[in-house]
């Protein structure tokens, strides 16, 4: 799939996405915090609801309300809390209680870490092949364009694995363990990553694994267990949700030649190319942190992300004006598209040799002339 | 050069402590104790200082006073000092200094302050507006060196100027409570005698303490009060003529205290003047010429405004603050501005809030601006 565009309208498209975000800029307000501050109340009395539970866990339907009470929390903390607040979509509250910042999430990753991966190298260098570790995430081909290697071969088991341990897999990324093999990073690169990862599972599994089974005494193994349930739910679920954001088939990846001193409309149109949305309910969208937009939040990731909603119609409107593809699904469609790449690629392939780069761009001079 | 924290006591400060606290600690990890309690009851904390409002009274027609009940953490505060509060308007929190007016030896510990509302003051017009007895506000300790000395002087004139009352008020009411002897003047300015606040209590104050005399100025109204007209010598002639043996302190408006400090610089008396200043700085003015001074704090280097973002301007004066993606999406450079004022590149957004985090890589100096890194 290509597209074709001048650099004339590769502005206009710049410029209709910026006034979105300056209009909705100028609109945030009480409304916003007020949603967040209902987000965290739900996600917190889920927990503690859960906790409690927990201490009657002999009793099978408190150990399964109180497993899934906790599952729910973890999502919520993690995906409509965690990850939008530590994009930065709450900072203009100047609250320290909801800042980039200072933030951290109920997960094995160290926020500050996953910030640096994540805010800075996935959102700026998107779908850019050796540049966003975010494709495969180091351990997966998900692309033709990685070479393959018989290693590859696990491609679905490492896969299962990788969603199983979702929670220690993203705080692992930052490592870099596969530059580290390919001699790009040095192992003393990652001492003080190490230092901080270490301590971040320290205290999670403190929490989950020790404490709070050990507070109910003889049920310490049953509420060991909900709590790991609990958290593989979680895994199982992020996973998911983030794997349909950059993977499902129609989803372009770019080469670092064709993205040098690309000009915001340019980046605008890759994060439009490189994301794909999941079609769903009201609820649907919050319990994905509303990564379900990944194309309006690639696009604004630092809009609070129940704003994607109602700017939704407008992107694809644009998409659409300009002939650009608009990737959506249903989630069986997308989670299932994703899958079937992960069995595909493990066995060689090459990328079509006659697919042009994702975006062909006109000089608006050679254009007129034409 | 001094070497400042050494590791060692680092480390120990971190060293876990077994207590009820950090069991809970532990168990409320990452998010910490307070981000639960505070969903029950506001003003049930474990580290955060907040207070509750718990009266509100209008003593004149554009000002607002307030009692605040501080949470247990509230160290007290010495007559003088000021303390930042922070209330949430339209979602956003905003943070504003105060000098608490009433006593430092107040016997409920509760604080009292008296916000004048400016017509472009957002929180000030908000609290005069809004402020209602069970609206928790966020507090910080007392801070601030205007006080009097611990060895009382022998006498005291205190000079104010409009809302500039509050802090040496709360040296009046900590004089009287403390049972001091010696002579005090009060000598405060205002418009007109109906933007008097304390009024009352002031009258009150010189009836029953010998030693005290309260004189209102007033400098656009004509009669009554006791004196007309701005600042000069022959007001002190008139209420303190033996200002030269005491010690000052002044707070007010900028054009009172200027004349104030020329004229105890003419008279050689700069070191018996105690200053406080509490009107906010101007806000530049965006000419599109880049004008003023960036201030590194952290690094103490500084350099000319060349108009170009914060984080160039940073790199050009030699130093390496962490950065991203240089586009405004990734908030890695983001830095904590202590002064001044910044444009934001994309939204053209003005930014005059001291102590506010902002991104380097969006937003241009307006002006004299002091980064914190």
């Amino acid at each position: 799939m290509t597209v074709t565009l001048t650099e004339e309208q590769i502005d206009e498209i710049g410029t209709e996405l910026d006034a979105i975000r300056n209009r909705v800029v100028a609109d945030l307000g009480k409304a916003d915090r007020d949603y967040l501050m209902k987000i965290v109340k739900w996600q917190r009395g889920l927990e503690v609801a859960g906790r409690g539970s927990l201490f009657l866990g002999f009793l099978p339907p408190f150990w399964l309300a109180g497993t899934g009470a906790l599952a729910l929390s973890k999502i919520l903390d993690n995906m409509e809390i965690g990850h939008n607040v530590m994009h930065g979509q709450y900072d203009w509250m100047r609250d320290p209680g909801y800042n980039s910042r200072a933030f951290d999430w109920d997960t094995a990753c160290p926020g500050d870490q996953w910030k640096h991966s994540h805010n800075y190298m996935h959102h700026t260098y998107t779908n850019i092949l050796d540049k966003d570790r975010d494709i495969g995430y180091g351990i997966l081909r998900m692309d033709e364009s990685q070479k393959w290697n018989p290693y590859y071969l696990g491609n679905p088991v490492w896969a299962f694995l990788l969603m199983t341990f979702f929670q220690y897999g993203v705080a692992l990324h930052d490592l870099e363990t596969e530059n580290i093999l390919s001699g790009k990073r040095k192992m003393s690169e990652n001492k003080e990553l190490w230092k901080g990862i270490r301590r971040k599972i320290g205290r999670q599994t403190l929490k989950d694994y020790v404490l709070f089974p050990a507070l109910t005494g003889p049920l310490f193994l049953s509420t060991l267990t909900a709590n790991a349930t609990a958290n593989l739910i979680r895994n199982v679920w992020a996973y998911s949700i983030i794997f349909c954001g950059h993977f499902p088939s129609g989803v372009a990846t770019f080469t670092e030649e064709a993205c040098e001193n690309e000009s915001r409309g340019h980046w605008y149109v890759r994060q439009m190319l490189g994301s794909a949305n999941i079609k769903g309910g009201k609820l649907f969208h919050i319990m994905s942190g509303n990564l379900s937009h990944q194309i309006e939040h690639h696009l604004f990731p630092d809009l609070p992300a129940r704003r994607y909603p109602e700017i939704a119609g407008e992107v694809r409107a644009i998409c659409e004006k300009y002939g650009l593809p608009y990737n959506t699904g249903r989630f069986s469609k997308q989670i299932g598209s994703t899958w079937s790449k992960i069995f595909r690629l493990a066995l060689p392939s090459r990328p079509n040799p006659d697919a042009g780069p994702a975006i062909t761009v006109v000089p608006t001079k050679v254009h007129a002339v034409a | 050069m001094v070497q400042l924290a050494p590791e060692r006591s680092v480390r120990t400060a971190s060293r876990r402590r077994l207590s009820p606290l950090s069991l809970f600690e532990s168990l409320a990890t990452p998010h910490g104790v307070d981000r639960y309690l505070e969903l029950v009851n506001p003003m049930l904390t474990v580290r955060e200082l907040r207070a509750e409002v718990t009266d509100v009274r209008h003593q004149t027609a554009d000002s607002v006073t307030l009692t605040l009940r501080p949470t247990r953490q509230w160290k007290g505060f010495t007559a003088g000092q000021f303390v930042q509060v922070t209330v949430e308007i339209d979602g956003v929190r905003h943070t504003r200094c105060y000098s608490p007016a009433c006593s430092q030896s107040r016997a409920d510990g509760r604080i009292e302050l008296t916000v004048k509302a400016h017509p472009e003051g957002l929180v000030s017009q908000y609290l005069n507006e809004h402020a209602k007895p069970g609206l928790v506000v966020g507090l910080s300790q007392a801070d601030g060196t205007f006080t009097l000395p611990w060895v009382r002087p022998e006498k005291v004139l205190l000079v104010s100027g409009g809302s500039g009352i509050t802090p040496v008020l709360s040296m009046l009411r900590t004089l009287c409570d403390e049972g001091y002897r010696g002579e005090v003047v009060f000598l405060h300015y205002a418009y007109t005698s109906h933007d008097v606040a304390y009024a009352d209590e002031l009258r009150e104050i010189a009836s029953q303490h010998s030693n005290v005399r309260v004189v209102l100025a007033y400098t656009t109204q004509q009669t009554g009060g006791d004196l007309h007209g701005f600042f000069g010598q022959e007001h002190l002639d008139a209420t303190a003529p033996w200002f030269a043996d005491a010690q000052t302190f002044l707070c007010g408006p900028p054009g009172l205290m200027k004349s104030v400090r020329k004229h105890y610089e003419a008279a050689g008396l700069s070191d018996r003047l105690h200053t406080e200043e509490f009107a906010p700085p101007a806000l530049s003015v965006v000419d599109g010429e880049a004008t003023g001074e960036i201030t590194f704090g952290r690094s103490g280097k500084s350099a000319a405004n060349t108009g170009t973002t914060l984080l160039e301007q940073a790199e050009g004066a030699g130093l390496t603050p962490e950065f991203g993606c240089r586009m405004g999406i990734c908030f890695s450079c983001t830095a904590v501005k202590t002064s001044g004022c910044t444009r934001d590149l994309r939204t053209g957004a003005l930014d005059a809030d001291p102590d506010h985090e902002i991104q380097l890589c969006i937003n241009v100096p307006v002006g004299d601006v002091a980064l914190d890194i």
